[in-house]
């Protein structure tokens, strides 16, 4: 009951324009207590970890010259934004970050608490809040080194006052990770007719296509926001053995990788160095990592 | 989220984890409060023989584990030297290179060289019904392996260990007398830790156990992990001899008596140590029988010919002419095995032997090596480095799995180390097996079959050099 009617108050009190889509948020409100089961219907996140940690953990290496040993990311303030059950939290608190995770669903921010709390290291080093991004951006302004939203996008209202916020909360000069999906043809056949209408698993309505965020636009919002966006690549999905891998090809599922301009607008000499890598116009190509 | 739809066609078409997480407790469950009080461990090792030790040794110098806790279980005392005794262990193991590589990666093996070991070159096999004779040598006269006594490989593990103390905590004397498994994750409200109880009432808690205590593991009793296994009807006796002048003795000897192999060791230029896996009764009467007796019968052992027959012998000289008109450096020089002196007192000992494979190398949180997941005949000289096989694939993926940030216990890591492994591992002691069985018997066709077997693997290089 008290949950419920907390709901109702942040609706009530947030602006009309939101990140948070209350439609989406009934979605995951059913599947709260999954988030743990790593052969259920979240085993796909859980094996995404495999590259999306990798990638996040190494672009990070490469542009800092601290390492302390056993703690890549020791000292790194990241913010995880839509983190769910905390999937993606706890291997990047395990890497020595200290992370806070925001989700508007009590319930996930529930499960992820709980999950975190056997282990005392991961306790302390990972904070969960139920609460949508413009809700903390007063109290958080330039606070994180790293935002990843990660699977998010593709469930938000306002994408280009989601990322007004990001920028907000960010450091200057700090990064923005985002995965999610592609806007194409592909994408609707593999993940909207296949996936709800011909196996029918995925619930009906699940997966909204027109919400989908194709790379040309994201990086168009980003860089139009403050943004300069620094690698693209494509991911794919392999179901037979349960593992994501990279391709070049970004038609269906893809991982951008941003950096927040400096205080001066100037760039730093590491930025320098990884722009001459993705130099090219179309957001299509994207660089290996 | 596009996950959410890949999960839904993964799952349809795949659930290679479903059998290995556990619905069920198997001991009842203690309240949250009592187990979270008991310390928590990254890595538990339970055995701190050889291959348990060098696990935790691994574990503790790898990077990537720099900030995590590993502890190790040991029912027995410390052991290191500072200085070997004069007369050497009756248990020795050979060494294979890779062995050595991996030991040496940790800053285990120079320890072992300032102890003591003994490299050898070639490797000399012989049948005892038939003059067919294998020998491996490698092309460049390198070291093709190392007899080291089980004791000075101790001693370098227990040194190596001391130097991570801060991250590896050893627990002397302490025996594992029970385990209580966790829960899959998901349906937790309960620890989703491994739990162990000590003898001495201890309790610890750990992301992931790794069972290597042994071929009677209690860890693999406790997972329920299947254990196909035989008991060889032979025991295996072990002594250190004294060779009847000092010679080069860098040559491993092993024959093959209808009864079973006898192999002679190289431990200095003067001494040997011996391993002969023989029936039970005859093992016992080696143990009881006075010292001139027990040398003699490893010297007419090695040198007698009362099992050749002639049939045999004509057959086999026949095929060995057909081999060198073929291929003339086929056949190898045979050399003479060194003849034995004496015997050192005290130093004999019998130990019985079988053959074991679990069927499940891995768990949620539990993974098996050693003689806990395998065990095989000796004729091979192959036990450890079996072992110490499995730790550098397993520590290879733990590695990884902690750069990633993985929950070190999740069978997604733990069951590619199990694939590799057995893969590796199953081929092996089944052909060890095989070997056995083919050798036990003096029955013509069969001796024939691998009298002309062995001349023409002596002949081929390349499965000469597949079976190093």
């Amino acid at each position: 009951q008290l949950s419920l009617f907390r709901l109702t108050m942040k609706r009530l009190f947030s602006t009309s324009r939101s990140s948070v889509d209350s439609k989406e948020m009934k979605k995951f409100q059913l599947l709260a207590h999954k988030w743990w089961d790593e052969e259920g219907e979240y085993s796909a996140l859980h094996s995404m970890n495999e590259i999306r940690v990798p990638f996040i953990r190494d672009t990070l290496l490469n542009m800092s010259s601290n390492y302390q040993l056993g703690s890549p990311l020791s000292g790194v303030k990241i913010l995880d934004v839509g983190c769910g059950g905390g999937l993606l939290s706890e291997p990047l608190g395990r890497l020595g970050a200290s992370v806070t995770g925001i989700d508007p669903l009590e319930d996930n921010i529930r499960t992820a608490d709980q999950h975190k709390s056997f282990d005392p290291v991961l306790a302390k080093r990972i904070q969960y809040k139920s609460n949508s991004l413009e809700e903390i951006v007063e109290e958080c302004m330039e606070t994180f080194d790293v935002i990843i939203a990660s699977e998010v996008v593709e469930h938000v209202a306002d994408l280009e006052m989601f990322i007004k916020c990001c920028s907000q909360v960010l450091k200057p000069e700090g990064s923005l990770f985002i995965t999610t999906i592609n806007k194409t043809q592909l994408s609707y056949v593999l993940g909207i007719v296949v996936a709800e209408k011909i196996i029918g698993i995925v619930p009906e309505g699940t997966h909204e296509w027109e919400k989908f965020v194709s790379p040309e636009e994201l990086e168009h919002l980003l860089e139009s926001n403050g943004f300069s966006v620094k690698t693209v690549n494509g991911m794919l999905y392999n179901p037979f053995s349960g593992s994501w891998s990279w391709m070049e090809n970004t038609s269906i599922n893809y991982a951008m990788h941003a950096v927040k301009s400096g205080a001066q607008g100037l760039s730093s000499p590491t930025d320098t160095l990884s722009e001459m890598g993705s130099e090219q116009p179309s957001a299509t190509a994207g660089t290996t990592v | 989220t596009s996950a959410v739809m890949a999960a839904v066609c993964g799952r349809g078409l795949l659930a290679p984890l479903g059998g290995r997480l556990r619905t069920c407790p198997r001991a009842p469950l203690r309240s949250v409060a009592a187990a979270a009080a008991a310390p928590l461990y990254d890595v538990v090792v339970s055995g701190g023989g050889m291959v348990g030790s060098a696990m935790a040794a691994v574990l503790g110098h790898d990077i990537h584990f720099h900030d995590k806790k590993i502890a190790l279980l040991e029912a027995g005392p410390r052991k290191e030297y500072d200085r070997m005794p004069d007369s050497y262990s009756n248990r020795v193991s050979s060494i294979s290179p890779g062995s050595a590589t991996l030991l040496s990666s940790f800053g285990a093996w120079d320890h072992v060289c300032s102890l003591r070991l003994k490299p050898f070159r070639r490797m000399q096999v012989w049948d005892a019904c038939s003059e067919a004779m294998i020998v491996f040598e490698k092309d460049d006269l390198d070291d093709m392996g190392y007899i080291v006594e089980n004791d000075v490989i101790m001693s370098a593990l227990t040194k190596q260990l001391d130097a991570v103390a801060d991250r590896v905590e050893v627990f002397y004397r302490s025996r594992a007398v029970g385990y209580t498994w966790p829960l899959p994750s998901h349906s937790c409200d309960t620890s989703p830790w491994v739990q162990i109880e000590l003898a001495d009432g201890r309790r610890l808690q750990t992301k992931l156990l790794i069972g290597a205590d042994g071929h009677n593991s209690v860890v693999r009793k406790e997972a329920e992990i299947k254990n196909i296994e035989h008991r060889y009807d032979q025991s295996a006796v072990v002594a250190t001899l004294h060779l009847a002048e000092a010679t080069d003795n860098n040559v491993a000897w092993q024959r093959f008596l209808p009864t079973g192999p006898i192999a002679l060791l190289p431990l200095s230029d003067t001494a040997s140590s011996l391993v002969w896996s023989t029936s039970h009764e005859h093992a016992l009467e080696l143990l009881t029988m006075d010292e001139e007796g027990f040398v003699d019968s490893i010297n007419s052992a090695f040198w007698s010919n009362v099992n050749h027959s002639d049939f045999i012998d004509t057959a086999g000289a026949m095929f060995r002419s057909a081999i060198l008109l073929l291929k003339p450096s086929g056949t190898a020089v045979r050399q003479l095995p060194p003849s034995v002196a004496k015997v050192d007192p005290e130093s004999r000992a019998v130990f019985p032997l079988g053959i074991g494979h679990a069927t499940e190398y891995v768990q949620h949180r539990v993974a098996l090596i050693g003689d806990a997941a395998h065990r095989v005949h000796p004729l091979a000289g192959q036990g450890v480095n079996l072992g110490f096989g499995d730790i550098a694939c397993l520590a290879h993926h733990l590695s990884a799995a902690a750069f990633n940030g993985s929950d070190l216990g999740s069978l997604k890591h733990l069951l590619k180390f199990e694939t590799e492994r057995q893969r590796h591992n199953v081929s092996l002691i089944a052909a060890t097996d095989v070997l056995k069985r083919l050798y036990s018997t003096r029955l013509a066709p069969l001796v024939l079959l691998r009298t002309w077997g062995l001349q023409a693997t002596n002949a081929l290089p390349p499965v000469k050099v597949r079976i190093l």
